[in-house]
């Protein structure tokens, strides 16, 4: 084999390591297994972002790396658990939708994904090919999280594995500046702080998180 | 002919070998726990105590209770022989391929079931119901897994699979690590591992294939047992064979190369068996009804694996 087919199975391996973290999201249902599949989903988007910087050779990805370790592998992760344990809900098992149902629908997001991106990219290589039929399935499968559970702080873990997916297509791309890297990565330690007060609102007006009080409240549901 | 001589050894050698592989699991698992544990010959002596003793038999046991043993066994063993785990050049080897090796042990599972049934105890039919919910999960994840790798190699032989594999063709294939981690989680439900069943319980609320075989004694509980040994030692034999198949020898290798063979299959099947035991002191069983989530997901990952075949174009 070949030094180039095994960088490129290397970077297929992490990718789909990725993927299947956020399949574990989906089969997850206590509330702090879902945050450390999170935090396993961030290294391995930092492992594939590193790599991308070896086989790129470009030493700016070296940094999202290291930002994707730092604050999404360590810090958000963290302060999510804090929270959970603060508003007393990391016993919670709730879902909308049954695990079975869900995980058939993702895999039904994969396949979507790929039927979308083989057309588009008939003159790409297979690298790009599959890094963003990868990238894409994650992004799907960070909406599905969001729409299938009930309680705010796993949809707000379902847009952070929405953006990792986003991440994991850039890193795979050539040419993403480092400033617009930066800048995503900061937009969501904001977003993170701005979920974590409205976490606290949410609770002191309806003393849950289930988000089921805030149609009622709306009025979309009697 | 060595092709023969080499079948008949390896049937014998399957048999022989698959106590020691439950003892390993066993001690491992004891020394996990703080226990000493037994030496890893007791399922050996088990056996030989189970052969010794009387065989008593219900009442309302009809022939298929007494017979079930011997067709169980047979269907294992028979299964376990179709496996090239220390040379591809057996003579049973090219006689079936891996979906034949989902029927016999499909055929096990079935009389297995029956033979729970047919005393009338409840116990014997509540261990029935649950095998066959498990079973009928676990047989399509299984099948995938077996589809996924024959795209792959362009064919459902074991033998010529493991040729595929040494020829060095594929590389670190996704769709491979896919079903492999398809096919750990069907061996674990498949042999009743723990977070599925627990061989080693008699607790009336959770126990599946103990439930069966709960009115057997003597030499047909001593079947049974040995069927069930055969079982994890095919599971094992099957996942290095697929997945780690370096040191197995080819047709026309000298007998050096086939005790290379002998001694790279037996050093994989305890080393994984030493991770069995690891993985089952580290998880707790789950209640009966989140079995169809874990086995959905390995269809799943199965699925997955054929999926990611067609968009490497590995097809």
């Amino acid at each position: 084999m070949t030094m180039g087919a095994i960088a490129y199975d290397t970077a297929h391996l992490i990718g789909a390591t990725v993927l299947m973290m956020g399949f574990g999201l989906l089969y997850q249902r206590r509330m702090t297994a879902v945050i450390r599949t999170y935090s396993l989903q961030a290294m391995a988007l930092a492992a594939a972002a590193a790599w991308q910087a070896y086989i790129q050779d470009a030493p700016h990805l070296y940094a999202t790396a290291a930002i994707a370790l730092l604050f999404k592998g360590i810090a958000v992760p963290a302060a999510l658990q804090w929270l959970v344990r603060k508003l007393g809900i990391h016993r919670t098992v709730e879902t909308a939708l049954g695990i079975g149902p869900t995980m058939m629908a993702g895999v039904g997001l994969v396949a979507l994904s790929i039927v979308l991106v083989l057309p588009v990219t008939e003159n790409a290589t297979a690298l790009t090919r599959e890094s963003i039929a990868l990238a894409m399935s994650v992004v799907l499968l960070g909406l599905l999280m969001m729409i299938t559970r009930r309680n705010a702080v796993t949809q707000v873990v379902g847009f952070m594995a929405l953006e990792n997916g986003l991440l994991l297509g850039a890193v795979g791309a050539k040419g993403m500046p480092l400033v617009v890297e930066i800048s995503i990565a900061f937009s969501v330690l904001v977003a993170m702080t701005l979920f974590g007060i409205f976490f606290f609102r949410i609770r002191e007006r309806f003393d849950s998180l289930d988000l089921a009080y805030l149609e009622t409240y709306r009025g979309e549901r009697q | 002919m060595t092709a023969l001589l080499w079948g008949i050894i390896h049937t014998w050698l399957v048999v022989g070998f698959a106590p020691l592989t439950v003892g390993m699991v066993r001690l491992t698992k004891a020394r996990l726990q703080g226990r000493r544990g037994a030496s890893p010959l007791q399922p050996y002596r088990d056996l030989w105590r189970l052969l010794q003793k009387e065989s008593v038999v219900a009442d309302s046991a009809s022939w298929l209770f007494r017979s079930a043993p011997y067709i169980v066994f047979v269907s294992v063993w028979l299964a376990a022989t179709i496996l090239p785990t220390v040379t591809t050049d057996m003579v049973m080897t090219p006689a079936a391929d891996l979906i034949a090796l989902v029927a016999l042990l499909g055929v096990t599972r079935f009389f297995t079931a029956l033979a729970g049934l047919d005393v009338g105890t409840s116990f014997g039919g509540l261990g029935a119901s649950r095998e066959m919910f498990i079973a009928s999960l676990a047989e399509p994840a299984m099948l995938m897994v077996i589809f996924s790798l024959s795209l792959l190699a362009h064919t459902t032989s074991p033998a010529q699979l493991v040729t595929f594999v040494l020829s060095g063709h594929v590389g670190l294939e996704v769709s491979v690590g896919l079903a492999l981690g398809a096919l750990l989680m069907v061996a674990i439900a498949e042999n009743g591992r723990i977070p599925i069943d627990n061989p080693s319980t008699h607790l009336e609320l959770t126990m599946v294939h103990e439930a069966m075989v709960l009115e057997y004694s003597g030499r047909h509980l001593a079947l049974m047992e040995a069927a069930a040994m055969v079982r994890l030692l095919l599971f094992l034999s099957l996942i290095t064979c697929v997945f780690a198949p370096w040191g197995i020898a080819g047709p026309g290798d000298g007998p050096l190369f086939l005790l290379l063979g002998l001694a790279a299959w037996s050093a994989k099947v305890l080393t994984l068996a030493v991770f069995l035991a690891i993985f089952e002191t580290m998880v707790a069983k789950m209640r009966i009804f989140r079995i169809a989530d874990f086995l959905g997901g390995a269809l799943l990952l199965a699925l997955l694996a054929i999926i990611f075949l067609y968009v490497s174009e590995a097809v």
